[in-house]
């Protein structure tokens, strides 16, 4: 059952979304975020709704992807919402009981950041649902090493985040092992409190870190044998290329940045 | 240091230095070891365990620095501190766990890895992780996740990691003693085709018997000390030699042994299911 949890939830594919180069697809997903927050006006937050659902739509995922990465976000939205209407007391009254005052900017900036956080999580999974995790860390190294220069370790970071990523999958078969080694010597994971529960985690955890630090071991011994010596002078097989597509989606982004940005004016 | 020898140890002292406890505390695992492996030599390392075999394979591609004595790999004295990568380049060294020798999440990537570390050229580093996963016969998953081949698949991986570098010398520690018999088999396929067709110097750290007998050479070591050098054959018939330092022999070498004890004619020098089946029906023949 622990298999089934798969990182990052890439779907591989073929369409232009996931032949963009990665270092753009993280540029343009930076853009979006900021392009919904500049946003002022239900005409403007509609253009990046459109241009996200766009994307989505070239990408070819499953529309049914989408609805399954906001269901954890139902309740973050609806704490916004009731935040916002109930706490925001400018504007003119709509409604009032007591002491609450719901008012028409409440509602309106209640529905703005609603929809700000649908938009965001929409395009951060269609980033990560059209990129495979290697491709993000390669991208992110290379869009912040420029930071090597004030001393930031972006290499190492980057290594460890692709051994983390080659970790991920070996260490939940472990977590599977041991925790069918203690059930099988009787050990209790199911019922009880939930402290009980918590407690009945030691024997799994343990053996999991102990055996984490050997392998960390071996694995940096390993990679001695193969003259790892960081990041200087290292060369790399595959090579990011951008291509005319990268561009072209840069300018139709630019695009919806703009109208964005004058949307109210214009309608 | 002539040129055919291509690992060479002479009288090489190592210890362990234990530095938790205060004062530390040095282990010597490694007494005076002397050993001269040539070009192309297929050599087996056989020893119980806690007998130094990893820590003396470590010495030649310089994670080791002996104390005292002199090593040299590939011609490159291993103590000196600018010949680290001309080291490790030439002498490659796969383990036993395989999966805690795959560092990338991409089988091309893992591959690429040491080459990537060398500075190499991006097409240069194509070409020749193409060649070394078609050597192994794993071309057609280079694309795959490590994480979801068998055990012998990544141990494969594992060495065309180390054949990219285009490696004079392989140590291969214990690289089957994870694997079922199938994988096993891989392995072993793989090692001895590196070393016919490409004339790759092996060393091969091992306690299954039947795996050291295809060597061309076997060396024992025993508490830090080499005890016996020879080939296989000469090896293997000095059973009770064998026992006394806790190690075993081929199961057919075993067999006639104890047929031999019983009085049955059979010659000493038998390692290999073949030649046992051979000399027991020239025998049965005769009768
Ligand atoms: N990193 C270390 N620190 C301290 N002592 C060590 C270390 N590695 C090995 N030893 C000790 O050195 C001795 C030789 O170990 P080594 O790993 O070389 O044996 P081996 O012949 O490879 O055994 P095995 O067949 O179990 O792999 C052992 O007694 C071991 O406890
Ligand atoms: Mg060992």
């Amino acid at each position: 059952m622990l298999k089934d949890i798969t990182i990052g939830q890439f779907f591989p594919g073929k369409s232009i979304v996931h032949r963009l180069d990665s270092r753009i697809k993280i540029i343009l997903t930076i853009v979006f975020i900021f392009m919904l927050f500049m946003a002022d006006s239900f005409y403007g937050l509609g253009v990046g709704i459109i241009y996200v659902l766009g994307a989505f739509l070239l990408s070819k995922i499953p529309f049914k992807m989408m609805l399954k990465s906001l269901k954890p976000l139902v309740p973050i939205l609806i704490f916004t919402g009731i935040l916002n209407i109930f706490f925001i007391t400018a504007g003119d009254p709509v409604f009032e009981w007591r002491f609450i005052t719901v008012t028409d900017m409440g509602l309106r900036t209640a529905a703005y950041n609603m929809i700000r956080i649908i938009g965001l999580i929409i395009g951060s999974s269609l980033l990560t649902y059209t990129t495979s995790p290697i491709a993000l860390t390669d991208a992110i190294e290379r869009l912040l090493s420029p930071l090597k220069k004030i001393k930031v370790p972006v290499h190492e970071l980057a290594m460890m985040m692709t051994i983390a990523l080659r970790f991920i999958p070996t260490l939940i078969e472990e977590t599977d092992k041991i925790m069918s080694a203690q059930k099988a010597r009787g050990a209790d994971l199911e019922t009880g409190s939930l402290l009980q529960r918590a407690k009945a985690l030691v024997p799994i955890l343990i053996p999991l870190f102990v055996s984490s630090f050997r392998r960390a071991e071996d694995l940096a011994l390993a990679m001695e044998c193969r003259c790892y010596h960081g990041g200087e002078g290292r060369t790399r097989l595959k090579q990011l290329k951008t291509a005319p597509r990268d561009y072209v989606a840069l300018v139709i982004t630019a695009g919806f940045v703009f109208l964005t940005v004058f949307a109210d004016k214009l309608a | 240091m002539c040129m055919n020898s291509f690992l060479q140890a002479e009288n090489l002292k190592f210890s362990y230095i234990n530095n938790i406890e205060e004062p530390p505390v040095r282990t010597e695992v490694l007494h005076g070891v002397s050993l001269d492996v040539k070009k192309g030599e297929f050599v087996a390392l056989l020893g119980h365990n806690g007998s130094g075999k990893s820590t003396l394979a470590k010495c030649f591609n310089a994670i080791n620095i002996a104390d005292e004595g002199k090593v040299y790999a590939c011609g490159f004295d291993a103590s000196l501190e600018e010949n680290l990568f001309p080291i490790r380049q030439r002498v490659g060294m796969v383990f036993q766990n395989p999966d805690n020798q795959i560092v990338a999440t991409i089988v091309e990537e893992d591959v690429a890895f040491a080459l990537e570390n060398m500075g190499v050229e991006p097409a240069e580093i194509r070409r020749r992780v193409d060649e070394a996963l078609k050597t192994v016969g794993m071309y057609e998953y280079r694309g795959h996740a490590p994480h979801k081949l068998s055990g012998g698949q990544k141990q494969r991986v594992a060495i065309a990691g180390i054949l990219a570098m285009k490696p004079q010398v392989v140590l291969l520690d214990e690289p089957t003693a994870m694997l079922d018999p199938s994988g096993r088999a891989e392995v072993m396929k793989t090692i001895k085709m590196l070393k016919e067709e490409m004339c790759v110097t092996i060393v091969l750290i091992t306690h299954y018997m039947e795996e050291a007998a295809q060597a061309d050479r076997i060396v024992v070591i025993d508490n830090g000390s080499i005890v016996m050098d020879d080939v296989p054959k000469r090896i293997f018939s000095q059973v009770e030699k064998m026992k006394s330092i806790g190690l075993d022999v081929p199961q057919v070498t075993e067999l006639c042994y104890l047929l031999r004890q019983q009085g049955v004619d059979l010659p000493e020098d038998i390692i290999t299911e073949d030649e046992c089946v051979e000399a027991l029906s020239k025998l049965l023949l005769k009768k």
